[in-house]
């Protein structure tokens, strides 16, 4: 009996064993040494230097610009993404011939097998000043700027994350019970009816997924506002390349890692309490 | 019939593809009626239901609720209201919001207080009442399925619609359902169409029984009529137990036909159809229209292979020679020891004209049953 119970302790210990490893040396530990050197103090020479101040956390308004930049961009973003990605998951999942299916999904996936990198500067040539700005000069529209905007920062993010929003949302709306449209139809919805009653309410969890996917993976954006945005769209996720490796304040830039962090765990909290209360799901797979 | 039919079928015809599921279906249900649409699967019962609920559209033909012809009706105006296989219950809503859906769809809207009035009713009625905030999953199956009514029926449909609606309850649940959906049809007074594959469902339950096979209706009629008088072989084997014994026509007498089994006993029978002198025919039997007596006293003589006791009454499967197993149910006083044992010889009676002889040798369909009642025997 008591070997037993051993055993299976060990068995679960040795399952669980290197991903803790992983997650403590590569997660936790640098988390904590961020958390440390963001109530420290930059060094003369600059890097951290230790101390116990929460002057870093004071100077934040500093990066204002690149806060609000990310706080309005990420969920404009996000939205947008949302926008453009639940009419196509809807088409997948309910409308698309059943053979077709597959297919058609691999098509919204496959774009994303190459370097997000290599597309993003493709856009940069797209909207540069030889791309679509020169087409338009053609038919009378001189001096359209589209490259370095916020719009042209938006338009990267949703073409970058729209299988993220699609996937979690097609998932869901292909789980939902086909029988419930009828007998909302059979109960005498109209269409918009049942698909405001039924169909997005039940696809909640999908949107709150994806949503929060794409939110917390634009807080940390990086290359998309550098590349799109030129110097003028500044998101924190420059701001920290910039605090780290340019001006080596680490712990200030520690200080608004933190921040970051404590804000997206706010918003997963938040679109997770939302889908569960709306969709009235007993159990919302996050991710 | 002088009242407009609450539903009506004229030349109903549905194709998939090249797959005809429903063919020339022409029904009309009188006002008030229980309706059992009863077959195996894939006959076309379920197509015909969900033409009637606008789920589906006739290839050909029309159908009518109320006189009013429904082609091109969107299933959200038509006067009917379905209960769903597996109810298909709103997840996401308690179980007053999934009965006040239909209330809230209503226009011009009905206030508040009237639809937390009725869904209240809905719910006295099903005997649900206290069960308004409940959650759909913290229901039973039985609760579910009363919900599922409710929702339907609180919006006083034309009719209602049931789609296997017992068909996950347990048995005991089952047979209460039987009763409580009786007793609901008689107090509103509309008509109830219900689908499903159990013929004792359909012959306990409803006024009038249609039944069809290969997406045709082949009866319709009184569940009395059905078993009692069903109008070709497939009736007979599928609406109740039979003995199906195959045989040739000797020749008439009188308005019965004479078969001559396997065996070469010549039994008297009455037939659907007229048959020729030597067809080949099937002559039904039911189990309870044989009497079991003393060796010799009877028509046949066969050996008792096994015996369920079941009461009131006990089955027995008897073997006879060079004709089969046959299924004999049998009245008993317990006490009289007029039980047969297995093993037992015995004789087998029955009345002139009892036997029903239909045109053409078993089916397959047939040999199925056959397997069922060893099923049942063993």
């Amino acid at each position: 009996m008591r070997s037993n119970v051993l055993r299976h302790h060990l068995l679960t210990a040795l399952l669980l064993g290197p991903a803790t490893a992983w997650l403590v040396v590569f997660l936790v530990l640098p988390f904590v040494a961020i958390a440390v050197f963001s109530v420290g103090e930059r060094a003369p020479e600059g890097g951290y230097q230790a101390a116990f101040t929460l002057a870093q956390y004071a100077n934040l308004p500093a990066r204002a610009t690149a806060f609000w930049n990310t706080m309005v961009l990420a969920p404009a973003g996000a939205l947008a993404c949302l926008l453009v990605a639940y009419p196509v998951a809807y088409f997948l999942a309910l409308r698309a011939p059943e053979r077709w299916r597959l297919i058609l999904l691999a098509l919204v996936v496959i774009p994303f097998w190459t370097s997000l990198l290599m597309r993003t500067y493709a856009w940069m040539y797209v909207l540069g000043g030889r791309g679509i700005p020169a087409l338009l000069a053609t038919i009378g529209f001189d001096d359209v700027r589209l490259i370095n905007t916020p719009g042209a920062v938006l338009l990267g993010i949703v073409y970058g994350y729209l299988p993220l929003m699609i996937l979690p949302i097609y998932v869901s709306l292909e789980r939902l019970d086909r029988r419930l449209l009828e007998a909302s139809a059979d109960l005498g919805a109209t269409p918009l009816s049942t698909f405001l009653g039924v169909t997005l309410r039940l696809s909640l969890p999908g949107v709150m997924t994806g949503f929060s996917l794409v939110m917390i993976l634009l807080l940390g954006e990086y290359l998309i506002p550098t590349l799109l945005g030129g110097g003028k769209v500044f998101f924190i996720g420059n701001a920290l390349v910039d605090l780290f490796l340019q001006s080596r304040n680490w712990p200030f830039g520690s200080a608004i890692a933190i921040t970051l962090v404590l804000v997206s765990v706010v918003v997963l909290i938040a679109a997770n309490r939302i889908s569960t209360r709306l969709s009235g799901a007993r159990r919302v797979d996050l991710i | 019939m002088i009242a407009v039919p609450d539903i009506e079928f004229r030349g109903v015809t549905k194709r998939y593809g090249s797959v005809t599921a429903v063919s020339g279906i022409d029904l009309a249900v009188p006002p008030s009626a229980f309706v059992a649409l009863l077959g195996p699967s894939g006959c076309g019962k379920t197509t015909c239901l969900r033409m009637i609920g606008g789920f589906e559209q006739p290839s050909e033909g029309a159908v009518f609720i109320r006189g009013r012809d429904m082609a091109g009706t969107p299933p959200y105006r038509r006067p009917v209201n379905m209960v769903f296989q597996q109810y298909a219950l709103f997840p996401h809503l308690d179980v007053e919001d999934n009965i006040a859906y239909g209330l809230r769809q209503a226009r011009p809207r009905l206030s508040s207080r009237e639809i937390s009035l009725r869904a209240g009713e809905a719910l006295a009625m099903v005997r649900l009442a206290g069960y308004g905030r409940r959650k759909i999953h913290e229901l039973s199956g039985g609760q579910q399925q009363r919900v599922a009514l409710a929702r339907a029926l609180v919006n006083k449909p034309a009719v209602l619609l049931l789609d296997e609606p017992l068909a996950a309850l347990d048995k005991k649940l089952r047979t209460d359902m039987q009763i409580e959906l009786q007793n609901l049809q008689r107090e509103i007074g509309i008509t109830f169409v219900l689908v499903t594959h159990d013929q004792e469902e359909a012959l306990s339950m409803s006024d009038f029984v249609c039944v069809m096979n290969g997406g045709r209706i082949v009866q319709l009629g009184q569940p009395s009529e059905i078993y009692d008088e069903p109008a070709d072989l497939f009736v007979a084997d599928f609406v109740g137990k039979t003995n199906l014994l195959s045989g040739k026509v000797a020749g008439h007498s009188g308005n019965l036909v004479e078969v001559a089994l396997a065996d070469g006993t010549v039994i008297a029978a009455r037939e659907r159809t007229s048959l020729q002198k030597g067809e080949a025919v099937s002559v039904s039997l039911r189990p309870e229209s044989l009497s079991l007596g003393a060796p010799g006293s009877g028509r046949l003589n066969g050996i008792v292979r096994n015996r369920i006791f079941l009461g009131s009454t006990a089955e027995y499967a008897i073997e006879v020679q060079g004709i089969g197993t046959l299924l004999a149910k049998a009245d008993h006083m317990i006490g009289h020891g007029n039980l047969f044992k297995p093993g037992e010889p015995v004789a087998i009676g029955f009345t002139a004209g009892t036997p029903l002889a239909f045109p053409g040798p078993k089916n397959n369909g047939t040999n199925q049953r056959e397997n069922k009642h060893v099923e049942t025997i063993s």
